[in-house]
């Protein structure tokens, strides 16, 4: 895989990500950056879909478990070329078709709705298993925060899909520490992840969630496993975007076009001297 | 001739100064001052909740459990039985719909002591859209036996709220916006809980309604005192239990009425009234509400329009009351 061409990918989903939100002039925008090289990785090398045919009944799944980060998805979805990129203009606009929580009914690509944290995991669950009964070979691909793994519910479905060895599951943790107030180890620790999840009977990689191609590598070989497989991101809450990385409170914020532009133009920057090296 | 607003109402309605959250913790703190009991549970949304100056305050008696909606009341709960006063703030979807069989059990069913704030009432959710504005929370917690249900209207209304919720046993569930609001009384004005207040005499029709449609009601009643329409504005804050004897005696008076709610007509405040009048006046009413439908982001403007809560919304259902009344 050539890693350069999955950061650009990455970068410009994040460019996009921020001009979308600068358009609605707010957004939970910390989230959403943590996850541009995830998305990238996944739309451009791993999911097995095609935006011509959204519909196919053996794509493989994407669930965004944590919906808030909606404008992520709907840039990656853009760029894959699900929708004109223009559309992402009217994020969070009255009547729009992408609105701040994702809703499988409204954009082209989502496969299911979300925004109540904890239960697209069991959405997912139900999808693989679903899709196991039904004798198909795709994955599902289930992206969660780590302030969501608080919720009481993402372990039910855990230790459900490992009962059933659901190994066309891939969980993906955005392990950015931090949640909505804080801190995930201040407000309620998480404790050993991987531990919890050796324990409920799942497979576990770690990535780098800023390296591509870390990601993808994580990716292939969850996808492989025997069993369901979780994959721990290393990230950063507001990763890439300047702005973002240095607000104190970065889960939401009031973002206008100034911000934007600087941000861009320092990712722009980024790129260059990548390609230098 | 048609009569004016009481006493009680701004003689300028204008926007609030403060965020309604804001005003809400303000008299929280007041109260945990003189009630060493009180104490704030949230679930990873205090920034949301505007409970951070309690943290502050008193940095002992505020907890926050991260994301477990069904923990985070169920604890409450617990520490209820111990002699403390938990408010546990949530987006009202959560507090309600995330949390009901916790709410049912381990709060109401063992008459505990537990006050449930759920912020973001209807529309106010905005642009958080249609997984985070509850159309539904009345209507749940109304279900549920002897849960007192309340919706005050403005920053005069809110802080008394909080007094009688912290003052007397048993489970209370706000609903609120937690933005800026309109101020519809002045200092006057009293908060009783089941005690609704009547901000306009009238005779012609009664407009019933709770939180941000008491406003709309009165620029409703505005309007119809134009066309010659003397109608009576009652703000039912309480709407479980609701003012029985206030719904008989608007329906006396007027003989047709209309429930206002920033709600799904079913099980909210437009049911409440309806079931006072079918079982002792029952006269033509109309329900202002949302009909059948989910929220989606938008404008509070936009959202009010879309689902028919505007005071033009209130004037026609009026109308249509009275003809109903007439034809009788
Ligand atoms: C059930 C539920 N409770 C609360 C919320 C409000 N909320 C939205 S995002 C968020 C924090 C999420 O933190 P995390 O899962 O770590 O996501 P990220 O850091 O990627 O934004 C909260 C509490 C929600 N959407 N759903
Ligand atoms: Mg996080």
């Amino acid at each position: 895989m050539d890693r350069h061409e999955m950061k650009k990918a990455a970068e410009e989903i994040r460019k996009m990500t921020i001009s979308a939100i600068a358009e609605a002039g707010y957004g939970h925008i910390g989230g959403s950056m943590s996850i541009c090289e995830l998305l990238a990785v996944l739309y451009g090398y791993i999911l097995k879909i095609d935006p011509s045919c959204p519909q196919k009944e053996d794509r493989d799944r994407l669930i965004l478990s944590k919906g808030h980060c909606g404008p992520a998805l709907y840039a990656a979805l853009a760029w894959k070329g699900y929708f004109d990129r223009e559309l992402l203009k009217t994020l969070n606009q009255n009547d729009t078709r992408l609105p701040s929580h994702c809703d499988r009914l409204k954009t082209p690509g989502v496969d299911l709705s979300t925004g109540s944290l904890g239960q697209g995991v069991s959405l997912g669950i139900g999808v693989a298993l679903g899709c196991k009964m039904r004798g198909m070979k795709n994955h599902v691909y289930i992206i969660v925060g780590d302030g969501e793994m608080q919720e009481g519910q993402v372990w039910e479905g855990i230790q459900f899909a490992a009962h059933r060895r659901l190994d066309n599951v891939v969980l993906i943790v955005d392990d950015n520490k931090r949640q909505l107030d804080g801190w995930v180890a201040d407000i309620c620790n998480s404790f050993d992840l991987a531990q919890k999840f050796s324990a409920f009977g799942f497979t576990v990689f770690h990535a780098d969630g800023k390296d591509c191609g870390e990601i993808y590598d994580a990716l292939i070989m969850a996808r492989e496993a025997e069993k369901p497989a979780a994959v721990l991101l290393d990230t950063e809450k507001g990763q890439g975007c300047s702005f973002a990385e240095a607000a104190d409170f970065n889960h939401y914020m009031v973002v206008d076009h100034e911000m934007a532009a600087e941000a861009i133009r320092e990712i722009d920057r980024r790129m260059e001297e990548e390609l230098k090296k | 001739m048609t009569r004016e607003f009481n006493d009680w109402v701004m003689s300028e309605i204008e926007r609030e100064e403060i965020e309604m959250r804001e005003c809400y913790c303000n008299a929280l703190i007041e109260e945990a001052r003189r009630n060493g009991n009180i104490i704030v549970i949230d679930v990873d949304t205090s920034n949301s909740m505007g409970t951070k100056p309690f943290y502050r305050a008193f940095p002992e008696r505020a907890l926050n459990c991260g994301i477990m909606e069904a923990h985070g009341i169920g604890m409450a709960a617990g520490l209820s039985s111990v002699g403390f006063i938990p408010f546990f703030h949530a987006f009202g979807v959560f507090a309600s719909r995330r949390c009901y069989d916790q709410v049912f059990l381990s709060c109401a069913y063992q008459d505990l002591n537990v006050k449930i704030i759920g912020a973001d009432a209807g529309v106010t959710a905005t642009t958080n859209g249609g997984t985070h504005m509850p159309f539904e929370d009345m209507g749940i917690m109304r279900n549920i036996p002897n849960m007192t249900v309340i919706e005050p209207a403005d920053s005069t209304m809110i802080p008394q709220a909080v007094r009688h919720m912290a003052n007397s046993w048993g489970n209370f569930y706000m609903r609120y916006g937690r933005r800026k609001m309109m101020r519809v009384y002045n200092e006057k004005a009293v908060f009783e809980i089941g005690k609704a207040n009547v901000l306009k005499e009238g005779c012609d029709v009664a407009i019933i309604a709770c939180g941000i449609m008491v406003h709309e009601a009165l620029l409703a009643a505005k309007a119809l005192s134009d066309e010659g329409i003397d109608a009576m504005v009652i703000d039912m804050h309480t709407i479980k239990p609701v003012d029985e004897e206030t719904v008989i005696m608007a329906a006396e008076k007027c003989g047709a009425l209309v429930a206002c709610e920033n709600h799904s007509v079913i099980n909210g405040l437009g049911s409440a009234v309806a079931e006072v009048l079918c079982e002792n006046l029952p006269v033509p009413m109309e329900r202002v509400g949302v009909v059948e439908n989910f929220g989606e982001v938008g404008t509070q403007e936009y959202l009010m329009e879309k689902f028919g809560l505007k005071a033009s919304d209130i004037c026609s259902k009026a109308k249509k009351a009275m003809a109903r009344r007439d034809r009788l």
